[in-house]
């Protein structure tokens, strides 16, 4: 991994250049950018994890969760060289040592090979408080060294921040190479957050889309044209399991769990145009929730799973609608522009996160829905695909680069910017997991 | 039954051009314009120039192409942004899809519809879905069966062109037969 700071803007925005290679990645697919950060980030020391093992260790945990929190573009990380010493236990700590470089926190540990895997022990220090945060261990299995790393960011960032860190978590997407050529292929892949350890869950000929995780994270659902034409799919993670849910005449599309996990919201077009359904996977049964003769598509549910909104070209263009399952009353959520499409409710409920049109180019766009105030937050173009951490505070989208399909991340507030530029292929359709 | 016949005595007509085109190539004396040769020779005069005729094209009584089997060529019809309704000349030629495919009833094609990648990817299936529908919908109502018609939407999932410019995005916004 390579580590390399450019400096402060004078004024505003810290801009990170991150350029981090991910060696221990399997396929070395994604890559992260830093681009935006805060205007003050806080800054916070990681220390390289002392190994109490034989040999080297595997891989430096500090490296990991640095590159977790200086993602999260909230904190300014102090690079190991720059470190005036390197404690590994909080007795070893001189608070001077930081202190006069101006750090305000300072992460520390070790960790060791047990008998079944891996133990962390970890320390969070407030300098200027001088006082101990927390002093804890973890253990891991053997190979999970990344997803200890992970978890200790997780709790740093909720010490730090308030809100529960999502670095433990993983993503979804497509790969497609070789477009509109004979070798045409896609994949289904997965990874951490990070864009590490990469595998593929399906590879096709023609066309995936439309990945979308249960709510335990165990399973996911997608498109896939396979057979020749759309068809829903649900696929076991762990085991590979793959079933085919529906596979009408017409569009099989946009297949979304319910925040209880028993039902699926999808989009089917047999009776001739494309509608809003829901599937009882438990009953099998199908229930029709939209009909009406405009292309109505992307449904996705409120977080109290009472709601499904979706898009809807009932008025002219595309809009964003919202339906109460029960009471079947529709309310219509978007006003500003003449294209706004496949919305997701944040879990808070007050915020909309969608695609939405100006001057004639994609991009993600909030609307509180109290006010109806709406803020663009990407400045690329052709941003489709918003999908939210688990915790609230980023959203991953798909982007174009350089003639090429890559994913970027973006903060709800629109102040952080990273990118995940691919090695390979256009990647697309990203999906963040639920906290795992 | 008149256009029946007419369409059967141009069919002849068009072998008889067929072959004429086929005979003529095998001839050895193919004789280029004289300008063209000129040229060619100024600029290599050491290079004999290898010239193969076009292929004559073979059109109806509308000036649309059509193949030896009498099937129009053309088969790619193009949209405006966000937009599902047939243009003039699109209508034009699905007419002589839809006299091809009344005459001949055991063929069955695929429609398939596609979108530019600008705006989301299922919005874009439901567009190109609209798009397949409305060729459907025109060749139904000039009379084909809809047993002979299928429809399958790829969206933005399948460019011809995988450029982000405005004439890849056009070249993109269509709808196919597939026989």
């Amino acid at each position: 991994m390579v580590l390399a700071f450019s400096g402060r803007h004078p004024l505003s925005l810290l801009l990170l250049w991150i350029a981090l290679a991910l060696a221990a990645s399997a396929r070395g697919e994604l890559a992260i950018e830093i681009t935006q950060g805060v205007d003050a980030p806080v800054p916070v020391a990681v220390v390289p994890f002392a190994w109490q093992g034989r040999g080297r260790p595997p891989e430096d945990l500090g490296k990991i969760i640095r590159f977790d929190l200086a993602r999260s573009g909230q904190f300014a990380m102090t690079a190991p060289e720059d470190m005036l010493s390197l404690p590994s236990r909080p007795e070893e700590l001189y608070v001077r040592d930081w202190r006069v470089q101006g750090i305000a926190y300072v992460l520390l540990g070790s960790v060791r090979p047990t008998e079944s895997g891996l133990e962390a022990r970890y320390a969070l220090f407030d300098v200027f408080a001088e006082r101990l945060l927390f002093e804890e261990t973890l253990e891991a299995r053997a190979g999970q060294l990344r997803a200890l790393a992970h978890r200790i960011s997780d709790r740093a960032y909720e010490q730090l921040t308030g809100i529960p860190g999502a670095f433990s978590t993983r993503l979804l997407y497509v790969v497609a190479q070789n477009i509109a050529t004979e070798a045409e292929t896609f994949r289904l892949e997965m990874a951490d957050a990070d864009g590490a350890n990469a595998q593929t869950l399906l590879k096709s000929r023609e066309p995936i889309l439309s990945a979308s995780w249960s709510p335990d994270g165990q399973t996911v659902v997608y498109v896939s044209f396979e057979t020749g034409k759309p068809a829903i799919y649900l696929q076991e993670i762990a085991t590979g399991r793959r079933e085919k849910l529906t596979d009408f005449e017409g569009l099989n599309g946009s297949p979304v769990f319910s925040p209880d996990g028993m039902e699926l919201a999808l989009v089917l077009s047999a009776g001739g145009n494309p509608d809003i359904f829901v599937l009882n996977l438990e009953t099998r049964k199908l229930r029709q929730l939209t009909r009406h003769f405009a292309i109505d598509t992307e449904p996705s549910w409120t977080a109290d799973g009472e709601a499904v909104i979706f898009t809807s070209n009932r008025g002219g263009g595309p809009q964003i609608y919202k339906m109460n399952v029960r009471s079947r009353a529709i309310e219509r959520l978007t006003f500003v522009g003449d294209y706004n499409a496949r919305a997701r409710v944040l879990a808070d409920g007050r915020y909309l996160i969608f695609v939405h049109r100006q001057d004639g180019t994609f991009h993600i766009a909030t609307q509180d829905l109290e006010r109806g105030t709406v803020q663009i937050l990407t400045e690329t173009s052709l941003d489709e695909s918003p999908s939210v951490a688990p915790n609230g505070s980023m959203a991953i989208y798909a982007t174009r680069s350089n003639g090429r399909g890559i994913l970027a991340v973006v903060s709800i507030d629109g102040r952080v910017k990273y990118r995940l530029p691919s090695t390979e292929g256009d990647v697309r359709e990203p999906a963040w997991s639920p906290f795992l | 039954m008149n256009r029946m016949s007419l369409r059967t005595l141009l069919l002849s007509l068009l072998a008889a051009l067929v072959l004429a085109g086929c005979q003529s190539t095998g001839d050895a004396e193919v004789t280029p314009e004289p300008e063209v040769q000129e040229a060619t020779a100024e600029a290599a005069p050491a290079a004999p120039p290898m010239v193969t005729p076009a292929p004559r094209p073979v059109t109806n009584e509308e000036g649309f192409p059509l193949d030896a089997s009498g099937r129009p060529i053309g088969y790619v019809f193009y949209f405006e942004f966000d937009r599902t309704e047939l243009k003039p000349r699109a209508r034009a030629l699905l007419a002589e899809h839809a006299e091809y495919l009344k005459e001949n009833g055991s063929v069955r094609i695929t429609i398939q519809g596609h979108a530019d990648e600008r705006g989301t990817r299922e919005y874009n299936l439901a567009l190109g879905e609209r798009r397949a529908s409305a060729v459907r919908d025109y060749l139904q109502s000039m009379g084909v069966a809809s047993s002979q018609l299928r429809i399958v939407s790829y969206g933005e999932e399948r460019p011809v062109d995988p450029r982000s410019t405005e004439s890849a995005w056009s070249k993109n916004r269509r709808v196919e037969l597939a026989y």
